[in-house]
């Protein structure tokens, strides 16, 4: 056989088309045949298995509507950041750094982005060396890195129960086994995890790391006590496990006293910090970071260069311009003020409508109040009356892996009004209030009164400041 | 033509519609067709009175859409609409509705019991509840009577379960059905004007055909034709294409049934069944040797026939 020509291949194809206009630009073919959709789901990987939408996902489609006052979202509250610093911090780019900003940037990340990373970190209290920091498109990047470093599938990751539920995703697509361990309101039960530890020696299994949101909890809103943070990093080092700490919120504090990170408790040994800017800047600027000892860092650099080769240069300048202004502690402060206007909102909000059957965290900072219903209210089809009432908020199974949090939900209180939280929380505690009076109509039972704290049963429920009959 | 499809609005079955709609959209373009998405509020008909469309393509699913409501306003404004008229809708979105016509009209569907909120915080209903269990036996299905895609419905395998599967039916409409479980095989027939297409069987790889099965590629098992013999293949076909009938379908619409020891029982009727890619419909036409565009074809045209019937011109 003659081998093509390839040319006059091409000047064939040329010749068969209309000359004298290019070619209409060619639509895919409509891949709408069911075959189709089985030659797709052959070739699919196997952790796609595990890689969920959900029921919930739909249900979320609603919340978008602009009717609906959403206390589902996790929005930080971007609408006080002042235009016109904006305008000149961007101006200042344009004029000084044009070619260098539309440019690729080193995988680590600028050094001057590390600067400011080191100012944030600075103000909690942690001094990390400036080579063991990564700067990422989001800490969420940073938690894929992280795992994509560590974890072969079957390998366990021990996390929070509830843990934050867009860590949850990341964990399944890498096939971890995930191991939860419940919460109090002094966060993750650090005493439990000894057992555990020694439970998944016995089957022989290796845990690779705890992952622990330890300040202001996602979803649960609860803060782990020093006590309890010592007593992690000392497990940590025991057992040569690392910690993934990630701590969006920690600067975000409304009231109590400052505690320390585990990366400063740790030194730096076994833990490994993730941070970003998403909560004390901007979310939209996709910035975040990783501080891990040099070699884990080097295989999560080797990582980060085969998914984006660099973090954004763009925003990278963008955070340099507004650390150089020197106010970002002030806009830090702006906003604590205004999230603590809101969570107190929130708080005096569900007292006042939320039965007295119903619990929720009191939460020292962060963006979310995690509120515990008796158990016979499955959150998710609550969420399916309370979007009638046009309310919405995330239902706790979101959180779990192992389908418990089904009579949990979060609340946000951060990226919303007060009039809204007012009248969010005074729409979702009558539709609570509708289905708990429904539950004693059908058992006979009388909705039960509020009980004392002494009388709460303790087990795997959150034990919160608010008394109440938890839900199990 | 212009067609307007109709989708999103604010069912709980929105995402899924947005699936359907985006679907039918391309696959107008690609007919020649001008198609004009509207993601269905406040302002559809200022939109259907601006746009003037030539017929409407309904692709809403759950409350709102498929329940009848816009098809209302489709007849006022005389924009001829894909699908079933407004009294079937109304009919197949509510099974309570739907499974006395289907008893009447003499087609099996599972032995129930309805009740609403009131019944219950009013009536004492609680109180009948072990006699339901006499009758209907355990497990049995809880179902919200408007409801779709699986939504809010609960399994009781005891009497403890029932109290709690009725809160979660109840967040979705204020009536209820307590239906007998059927053992079987999930079987569902599309019917496109008066033709049967081939029976799709779902075979779910999880534990049951759930609201996620139903939407992911790759989670449910879709067999088309399903492999039955001829008796029970026929004994199928007739259940739905009487079931279409006695709830007064036109255009198209979905039966779903369950295939158990005592022949085929119908659960309920789809008025406007999902047309995404995971959907049954699409994937018995495809069997049926229709592709996707032309599936959509000939719903339109028997859109425009029915409209064409119902008005005599002049």
């Amino acid at each position: 056989m003659r081998k093509p020509n390839l040319p006059s291949a091409v000047a064939s194809i040329r010749h068969t088309s209309d000359m004298s206009e290019p070619p209409p630009p060619h639509r895919r073919r409509a891949h709408t045949r069911s075959r189709d959709l089985e030659r797709y789901a052959g070739l699919f990987a196997g952790r796609t298995r595990v890689m969920r939408s959900s029921a919930m996902r739909d249900l979320m489609a609603v919340t978008a509507r602009p009717e609906v006052i959403s206390l589902a979202g996790g929005l930080p509250d971007t609408s006080t950041f002042p235009p016109k610093s904006f305008a000149a911090q961007m101006t200042r780019i344009a004029q000084a750094s044009t070619a260098e900003a539309l440019q690729y940037g080193p995988t680590e990340g600028f050094e001057e982005t590390k600067d400011c990373i080191l100012q944030v970190m600075g103000a909690e209290g942690m001094l990390p060396e400036s080579d063991d920091i990564i700067v990422t498109t989001g800490g969420q990047q940073a938690i894929d890195l992280i795992c994509k470093t560590l974890l072969d599938p079957g390998d366990v990751v021990i996390c929070e129960a509830p843990t934050y539920p867009g860590a949850v995703p990341v964990f399944c697509s890498y096939q971890a086994e995930v191991v939860q361990i419940e919460c109090d309101e002094d966060g993750m039960r650090v005493e439990e995890l000894e057992g555990v530890l020694g439970r998944l020696a016995d089957e022989g299994k290796r845990p690779k790391f705890v992952y622990s949101v330890p300040s202001f909890q996602n979803p649960a809103g609860v803060t782990m006590s020093f006590e309890r943070r010592r007593r992690l990093v000392e497990l940590a080092r025991s057992h040569e496990l690392l910690v993934v700490e990630d701590s969006p919120y920690g600067l975000l504090r409304y009231g109590g006293e400052a505690l320390p990170p585990l990366y400063q408790l740790d030194g730096g040994d076994y833990v490994i910090y993730v941070g970003t800017f998403s909560k004390i800047f901007s979310p939209g600027i996709r910035l975040g970071w990783a501080v891990a000892p040099p070699p884990v860092m080097q295989k999560i650099v080797l990582g980060k260069q085969a998914a984006d080769l660099c973090t954004s240069t763009l925003t990278q300048f963008f955070v340099r311009e507004y650390f150089a202004e020197g106010l970002w502690q002030n806009y830090i402060e702006d906003l604590i003020e205004i999230y603590r206007r809101r969570r107190d909102v929130m708080l005096e909000a569900l007292g006042k409508h939320f039965p007295p059957q119903a619990t929720w965290t009191e939460p020292e900072g962060g963006l979310f109040i995690w509120a515990t219903l008796p158990e016979y209210i499955d959150t998710s089809d609550l969420l399916a009356k309370a979007l009638r009432d046009n309310v919405a908020f995330v239902p706790g199974q979101a959180a779990y892996i192992d389908g418990r949090g089904r009579n949990s939900m979060r609340l946000n209180f951060s990226g919303v009004s007060d009039d809204e939280i007012r009248e969010g929380i005074r729409r979702i505690g009558k539709v609570i209030g509708e289905q708990v009076d429904l539950y004693g109509a059908l058992t006979g039972e009388v909705p039960a009164a509020p009980r004392d704290e002494a009388a709460d049963p303790g087990g795997d429920v959150l034990p919160f400041r608010k008394t109440g009959e938890a839900g199990q | 033509m212009k067609v307007a499809v109709l989708k999103g609005g604010r069912s709980l079955e929105r995402g899924v519609s947005l699936r359907s709609g985006a679907r039918v959209e391309d696959a107008l373009e690609r007919l020649g067709h001008e198609a004009l998405g509207l993601d269905v509020g406040a302002d559809l008909v200022a939109q259907l009175v601006d746009e003037r469309p030539d017929v409407a393509f309904v692709a809403m699913h759950g409350r709102g859409g498929e329940d009848g409501t816009a098809q209302e306003l489709l007849e006022i404004l005389g924009v001829p609409f894909t699908g079933p008229g407004v009294a079937a809708c109304a009919r197949c979105m509510d099974k309570i509705l739907a499974k006395h016509a289907l008893r009447e009209a003499g087609v099996p569907t599972p032995d129930w019991f309805a009740f609403n909120e009131t019944a219950f915080r009013e009536l004492g209903a609680a109180d009948t509840l072990d006699r339901m269990e006499e009758r209907l036996g355990f497990p049995l299905v809880v179902k919200p009577s408007r409801g779709g895609s699986a939504l809010g419905v609960k399994f009781a395998a005891n009497p403890g379960e029932i109290p709690q599967a009725l809160i979660s039916a109840f967040s979705y409409d204020d009536r209820v059905l307590l239906e007998r479980f059927v053992d079987g095989r999930e079987l569902a027939v599309s019917v496109i004007g008066a033709e049967p297409l081939p029976i799709v069987e779902a075979i779910p790889t999880g534990d049951r055909y759930d609201f996620e099965a139903r939407y992911e590629i790759g989670r449910t098992e879709f067999v088309c034709p399903a492999e039955l013999e001829a008796g029970e293949a026929a004994a199928v076909t007739e259940a739905s294409i009487s079931a279409y009938r006695a709830l007064g379908c036109a255009g198209f619409a979905r039966v779903d049934l369950i295939l158990g020891a005592d022949g085929p029982q119908v659960l309920e009727v789809n008025a406007i069944p999902g047309l995404t890619d995971t959907s049954l419909l699409p994937q018995a036409a495809e069997a049926a040797g229709l592709p996707f565009e032309r599936l959509v074809e000939q719903i339109l045209e028997l859109a425009l026939e029915e409209r064409a019937a119902a008005t005599p011109r002049l």
